[in-house]
């Protein structure tokens, strides 16, 4: 068996759901690589299904037909027991609305995927430890998310995707909700997993400039079709520079 | 997710919710304490009741008669086995035999006989009744004024508190519950009494004066089945009055006076049943109308009427005449509980109603953990630990809660009881099995109640909940 250099790949990939009389189309019909280490932007309009193709990745979402295969695990293989496994594992999520929980600490918020992964509470206070140092936000470990700004609580929610060590970091437009100095701050943290702890990275956003910056590559989408894929021309100086 | 996390998780979100949760948690210990209540209060009335029979030494005892008493002849379990005639005799082999048998603490015979009693020359007719030394941790003798028979043997007697108005030459009002009982004992006790009886004298001189008194050869004496009866005098010392009222007792306890029951047997009185066997070629050896036999147990009566009836003789215990009423405290014990039950259930609504809300407003929880790796069991288990984690405190105020009620409603009846100069009871029973299973059940009821609401999180779509606002 030969070992995909791909870290993710979709093929012929489709979601269609009902909502009331009408079929939406989703995702319909695209196929895409990311090779193991990449830094890839899904770019589109609103609607045009690049959130929809993140949560298929992240095993969030089924799709209706066609695969997902991530590190060589055919997602559609596997059960919900394997699948929750997986994203526990293999995938971190940022959100565009951080979504951490409102009545946690961030220490909390960040151990709590270790809960789940069942880690001895002791290592596991050490590692939230960690990772919020990672993010500069030791000295708030024992505040809840609103009395942070919205800079701090997505730097949390990175740390959070981190605690894990996952191979794979998906972002739903991290930087929606912040504005550009907070913005570009969370994004050179993303370059920072990307670059130093070899993470692919794939990053939804409808921001061509912040894709530029930031991306390897990027990825359009429309009407839930793949529509381009090109290298990026600036970006990749930008990231030697830096 | 280990089950220390799940707790802390668990009592974490209910701190959250503080007064939804709290006032589900009411709800679950109301349902728990009216549980616990009825509970307890059927168990009480049920204690108080066999209290009381058990004390009175009746759930204990067996009374065994000889089917050749044909007093009780058309009973059922007499019809059936051999002829009166030919079944056995209940003598003192018998009484031997009884006494043997295994859970049997003691057979003894009941004596008992109406004579005179003279006391300051006035003469009193009266049921005389001969009492085991057993008898003294009898609850009939509970109130007595004075003292228990000083032996077996004693010449003493032991008065029924209206025989002692008759001695003073009081008349009880009837209806009238209110004798002082120490008032009445002061004069009398330590005083004399004389029994005249009737006395059934050895068969050998007896005989003797048969054979003499015989002109006709026709006339056969059976030998040894020939007695005389002489008339005795008794002196008997008084040693105690007893607040017993005999309406209430059986068997020997029925009588105004009693004496210690070796001393009744070495007086030979002259019994009915001595007549009866008489026609029969019969021994010097007594032979008893009934004997009351005394079990260890009263779970071992039925086992010991069982063995009895084997041998050939008759028997009467009174929870033959209890079955009924411990019928009732069963039906009345099943309805209390399910009322209890009642109230829990409703609760149990409630769970669910609290729960199906948390999962309405952590919505967006549920799909957060659920993107970052939570799998289905694990918010399944959540849901679950919270449920349970209500539940098992529901179940714990509830059976604090239920004690107070009991103590309460215990207060307040004494308090009745006490204005009507009847004694403290106490009605309430609550065991500790009752205090494990009231909360055991109100954890079981609150899983029940958790199962669909738990399923229901399980099942979220994260894609959806992350997307709900």
């Amino acid at each position: 068996m030969t070992r995909d250099k791909n870290a993710i790949r979709t093929e012929d990939l489709r979601r269609h759901y009902r909502m009331g009389e009408t079929m939406i189309r989703a995702v319909d019909g695209s196929s895409l690589q990311v090779r193991a280490g990449e830094f890839v932007a899904l770019l589109g309009s609103s609607g045009s299904g690049k959130s929809s193709v993140l949560n298929l990745i992240a095993g969030l979402d089924r799709p209706t037909s066609g695969n997902v295969t991530v590190q060589d695990r055919d997602l559609a293989l596997l059960s919900r027991e394997e699948l929750a496994k997986y994203r526990l594992h293999v995938v971190g999520m940022v959100f565009q609305s951080f979504n951490l929980i409102a009545s946690m600490t961030l220490a909390e918020n960040v151990e709590l995927p270790l809960r789940f992964s069942e880690v001895e509470r002791s290592k596991r206070e050490n590692r939230a430890r960690e990772a919020l140092e990672r993010v500069g936000l030791q000295a708030r470990m024992h505040h809840r998310p609103s009395e942070l700004s919205g800079g701090e609580q997505q730097r949390a929610a990175l740390a959070r995707a981190l605690i894990n060590r996952p191979k794979l970091l998906l972002a739903d437009e991290p930087t929606g909700n912040l504005d550009s100095h907070t913005g570009t701050e969370i994004m050179d943290l993303v370059r920072e997993f990307n670059q130093q702890l070899g993470m692919t990275v794939v990053m939804v956003t409808h921001e061509r400039a912040l894709a530029e910056r930031y991306a390897e590559r990027m990825i359009f989408l429309a009407d839930g079709k793949l529509v381009g894929d090109q290298p990026n021309p600036v970006g990749a100086e930008q990231v030697m520079q830096s | 997710m280990k089950i220390p996390d799940l707790t802390e998780l668990a009592l974490r979100n209910l701190r959250e919710s503080l007064l939804r949760n709290s006032l589900t948690t009411i709800g679950i210990s109301v349902g728990v304490a009216s549980l616990v209540a009825m509970r307890s209060l059927g168990m009480g009335l049920q204690q108080l009741a066999s209290r009381r029979l058990v004390k009175s030494g009746l759930f204990d005892t067996v009374f065994v008669t000889s089917r050749r008493d044909l007093r009780n002849y058309d009973r059922d379990d007499q019809r059936n086995g051999p002829a009166p005639g030919e079944s056995r005799i209940l003598d003192e082999p018998a009484r031997k035999e009884i006494e043997n048998l295994p859970n049997v603490i003691e057979a003894y015979p009941d004596i008992r006989f109406i004579t005179e009693l003279r006391y300051q020359d006035k003469p009193h007719l009266t049921m005389v009744s001969a009492l085991p030394e057993s008898a003294k941790s009898n609850d009939a003798f509970e109130g007595m004024q004075g003292s228990f028979f000083s032996s077996d043997t004693a010449p003493e007697v032991i008065l029924q508190k209206a025989f002692a108005e008759e001695l003073l030459g009081k008349t009880s009002k009837p209806g009238s519950d209110d004798v002082n009982v120490a008032e009445l004992a002061k004069p009398l006790l330590g005083r004399e009494l004389t029994m005249r009886y009737a006395q059934r004298q050895g068969s050998q001189s007896a005989a003797e004066t048969n054979r003499n008194t015989s002109t006709t050869g026709k006339e056969n004496t059976l030998s040894g089945a020939a007695y005389s009866v002489v008339s005795r005098e008794q002196e008997l010392k008084i040693v105690g009055v007893s607040d017993l009222d005999p309406e209430n007792m059986r068997g020997p306890m029925r009588a105004k006076v009693f004496l210690p029951l070796k001393l009744g047997e070495s007086l030979h009185i002259m019994q009915p049943t001595d007549l009866r066997e008489l026609a029969r070629a019969a021994s010097d050896q007594p032979v008893y109308s009934s004997i009351s036999v005394r079990v260890r147990n009263p779970k071992q009566v039925q086992s010991v009427e069982d063995s009895i009836k084997k041998m050939g003789f008759t028997t009467f215990s009174i929870l033959d005449a209890t079955r009924s009423l411990r019928q009732f405290f069963a039906v009345l014990d099943l309805f209390l509980g399910i009322f209890g039950s009642l109230a829990l259930a409703v609760a149990s609504i409630g769970i669910v109603n609290t729960l199906v809300m948390a999962i309405l407003e952590r919505r967006r929880e549920i799909g957060i953990m659920k993107a970052i790796g939570a799998s289905d069991g694990d918010v399944k288990r959540l849901f679950f630990t919270e449920a349970g984690a209500m539940g098992i405190l529901g179940g714990i105020v509830g059976v604090a809660f239920g004690w107070a009620i009991g103590q309460v409603i215990n207060l307040g009846t004494n308090i009745y009881l006490k204005r009507q100069s009847l004694p403290p009871e106490n009605f309430w029973a609550v065991p500790w099995w009752l205090v494990a299973a009231a909360i055991t059940f109100a954890f079981a009821v609150s899983l029940v109640s958790g199962w669909y609401p738990a399923g229901r999180a399980a099942r979220l779509d994260p894609v959806q909940a992350l997307r709900y606002e």
